[in-house]
């Protein structure tokens, strides 16, 4: 239990995946506009990333190890995780269809979020069980939404600021990311995992 | 190896049955009349209608925001393939626009000021002093309406004018926004004489600048029939809701008047050239 609350605390603040690792920045400085969108993407994420570590933990322990296949990993992990967006888009555009448009390009975009196969490899890796993966997968994607909803109101924010003409937009998002990912920095150290 | 494969085409065998079994649980059900109407819009996507697409359009019309004869490419013939899509009668514009260049000084008989060597780009060239034409209002030649015409309907002439094809314009307008001079406008298309000139130049200043240019004379304007053409500050301007008989052309001492015979194109192309003189 202490080890679960751990992983957690740990993807979600320390190792940070957007923050610490660096993982995920496309959507994290492309939809990060609205608070709404934001968080849309956050739940998108969410699902993807918990099933992707479980499924992908599953595939390789059952087929790639026993089969011998290990150096087939990053393919299936692919493979699966492309599936698992495309369901994500499908389903959204059924019982979404505001939130569907307002995420556009970056919805399929998930495919290559390198945080998604990042969390992937980092349980095979860390030689995880699959509990443990499926907290790992959860907790990396809660971490991916706290840092999505804090940047996209620090944006919202700074869109009503008389910002200097050279940094709008893009530019003082930038930064503000900087010293987002310094904040969290001064997590470092608070668990050992 | 064998395994491999095996396993990997399962997977992936897997993953495209769960999907085509979600594909059909979360069907969205899209109105086939968008579809149709889609394919039978023009689909270059050049935005005349005001709509970020053809597909944006298609949606509208199918959802009745929009009037079937909303795309102004596609003219009549996509306005009826869109009514009886929709099951609503089309009455008919009576005609459609197309772009004309009202100039017709070219290199040989329009003088220059002096010799342009910058960007070529008739936006650039209007920056300088106007352009290198002596008359401000003439056709600069440098094909910035032929690069924005999404249609490939402007060709530029060996002479230095540019030339609209009628039977390939769409009347989309684009080249009528691009033109620096603001001397590209939209006419019926079945009408056969124009006044190819813009210049509101007093007449002694014109026949300095270019030997085709209308110098006000007003012969055309007494020779019409009454109000077919009226002067606008030392400029005869044909109002095209009149019918022009074609022998007006032969009063015009300036030979600006120009009437299109059988081939649209071939008598432009003819003045333009400087054939006439």
């Amino acid at each position: 239990m202490t080890k679960l609350l751990i992983i957690i605390v740990s993807t979600v603040f320390v190792n940070n995946f957007v923050l610490h690792r660096f993982l995920g920045i496309c959507p994290f400085l492309g939809v990060s506009r609205r608070v709404q969108t934001a968080a849309g993407m956050s739940g998108a994420v969410l699902f993807v990333m918990t099933m992707a570590s479980m499924v992908t933990w599953l595939i390789y322990h059952f087929i790639l190890v026993r089969y011998d296949l290990v150096y087939l990993q990053t393919v299936s992990f692919i493979l699966v995780i492309a599936s698992l967006v495309q369901l994500v888009e499908l389903a959204l555009q059924k019982l979404s269809p505001g939130l569907y448009k307002a995420l556009g390009i970056y919805l399929p975009l998930i495919t290559t979020n390198c945080a998604v196969l990042g969390v992937s490899v980092l349980n095979i890796q860390k030689d995880y069980s699959f509990l443990h993966t499926s907290i790992f997968g959860f907790g990396a994607a809660l971490g991916f939404g706290l840092a999505m909803l804090v940047f996209s109101g620090l944006r919202e924010r700074i869109d009503l600021c008389n910002t200097p003409v050279s940094f709008r937009g893009t530019a003082i998002g930038l930064v503000t990311a900087g010293l987002l990912s310094l904040a969290f920095m001064g997590f470092t150290g608070l668990v050992k995992l | 190896m064998l395994t491999a494969i095996l396993s990997l085409a399962a997977l992936a065998l897997l993953a495209s049955f769960g999907l085509a079994i979600a594909a059909r649980v979360f069907a969205v059900h899209v109105d086939p009349k968008v579809e149709e109407i889609e394919e039978a819009l023009p689909g270059a996507n050049c935005g005349a209608c005001g709509l970020p697409g053809c597909s944006e359009l298609a949606k509208r019309i199918a959802e009745g925001k929009a009037e079937i004869d909303a795309c102004p490419v596609g003219g009549e013939s996509v306005a009826r393939a869109i009514a009886s899509i929709m099951d609503l009668s089309y009455a008919g514009t009576g005609g459609r626009s197309v772009a004309l260049v009202m100039c017709g000084g070219n290199d040989q008989v329009a003088a220059k000021r002096f010799y342009y060597n910058g960007i070529y780009d008739c936006t650039s060239a209007a920056l300088l002093f106007g352009g290198d034409k002596a008359c401000s209002y003439g056709c600069l030649g440098l094909r910035t309406c032929a690069g924005v015409c999404p249609f490939g309907a402007i060709d530029m002439l060996p002479s230095g004018l540019a030339l609209v094809n009628p039977d390939v314009c769409t009347g989309c307008t684009k080249c009528v926004s691009a033109c620096p001079k603001g001397i590209i406008k939209m006419v019926p298309a079945d009408r056969l004489v124009h006044i190819l000139c813009s210049s509101h130049d007093k007449g002694g200043k014109v026949r300095k600048t270019c030997k085709v240019g209308c110098i006000g004379c007003q012969r055309c304007v007494k020779e019409a029939p009454e109000g077919a053409i009226s002067m606008d500050e030392n400029l005869a301007v044909i109002d095209y809701r009149l019918e022009i008989p074609p022998d007006v052309a032969e009063s015009c001492p300036m030979n600006t008047i120009v009437v299109q015979g059988g081939d649209v194109g071939e008598t432009v192309t003819k003045v333009a050239a400087g054939g006439e003189e």
